[in-house]
């Protein structure tokens, strides 16, 4: 399905920048790259960038998460950013800006978490 | 072309495959078009689409491929009626079931937030279900973007 993730390593933080559609069917393979990424780098904290996804349900809920709860087991923070309207209102009614922030872009969210370093 | 008052309809069933989703979201996404809908609302259809026929596959069907799903959609006036169902394991407990963050299967990192969405993007939302015979999810939604637009 069109879904593919892009990572990149900025000192310990960790952006991901998900396109496409994040649902059940292609939760098992964004899971697994950001897993393999967040256990093989030095990375402390991460940043999910949202900007270019098109479409995400509650199994795409599930995988943030779930990779909020692997980051915070490491010591690390977890925020989110350039979410579109419909992406924001279901992370909005999930209640996951109690737990995580969310950022205009990556810069300000890399700035902040950069800081926390 | 005038618009059928009397309502259209339009049925479809697939195999529980978690690649049948994205094709479930768009066939009904396509469906409602004539409607005339917002991308909002369209939105709110494809995620409540990809929510009941998730459920159905992990739920209903423990991810078994050989099981059925079913989605009819009914448009009446300005209203899309929407059932999605299947005849896998039924849900024990409906109440325990639509608590925010429940979910019976927590090792497959799910978020338990599919009944809340589905109820709060619908207009109608009402799940029946029966253990050992299947469940069925009824869903309404008036699509209020014409007439707000034109009037």
């Amino acid at each position: 399905m069109n879904s593919h993730v892009e990572m990149e390593h900025h000192r310990g933080v960790l952006v991901v920048r998900l396109y496409g559609e994040l649902d059940h069917h292609a939760a098992d393979y964004v899971r697994m790259e950001m897993d393999e990424a967040i256990m093989r780098g030095q990375v402390e904290h991460l940043i999910l960038s949202l900007k270019e996804l098109q479409f995400m349900d509650s199994s795409g809920l599930g995988v943030i998460l779930g990779r909020y709860k692997l980051i915070r087991s490491k010591g690390g923070k977890m925020a989110v950013c350039d979410a579109t309207a419909p992406v924001k209102r279901l992370l909005e009614m999930s209640g996951l800006f109690k737990i995580m922030s969310l950022y205009d872009d990556e810069s300000a969210a890399l700035s902040d978490l950069e800081v926390a370093l | 072309m005038t618009k059928s008052e009397a309502g259209n309809f339009m049925s479809v069933q697939f195999a529980a495959l978690s690649e049948n989703e994205s094709f479930a979201r768009v066939v009904v996404a396509a469906f409602v078009s004539r409607l005339d809908p917002t991308m909002d609302e369209l939105n709110d259809l494809k995620t409540v689409v990809s929510e009941a026929v998730t459920n159905c596959i992990i739920h209903g069907y423990d991810s078994n491929p050989e099981g059925l799903v079913s989605i009819s959609a009914r448009i009446e006036h300005e209203t899309v009626h929407l059932t999605i169902e299947d005849q896998g394991n039924g849900i024990e407990d409906l109440e325990l079931a639509q608590q925010p963050l429940y979910t019976s299967k927590p090792e497959l990192e799910r978020s338990g937030m599919g009944f809340t969405i589905m109820e709060n993007f619908m207009d109608g939302f009402e799940v029946t279900s029966e253990p050992g015979r299947g469940t069925s999810i009824s869903m309404k939604k008036t699509i209020v973007s014409k007439k707000a637009l034109y009037n």
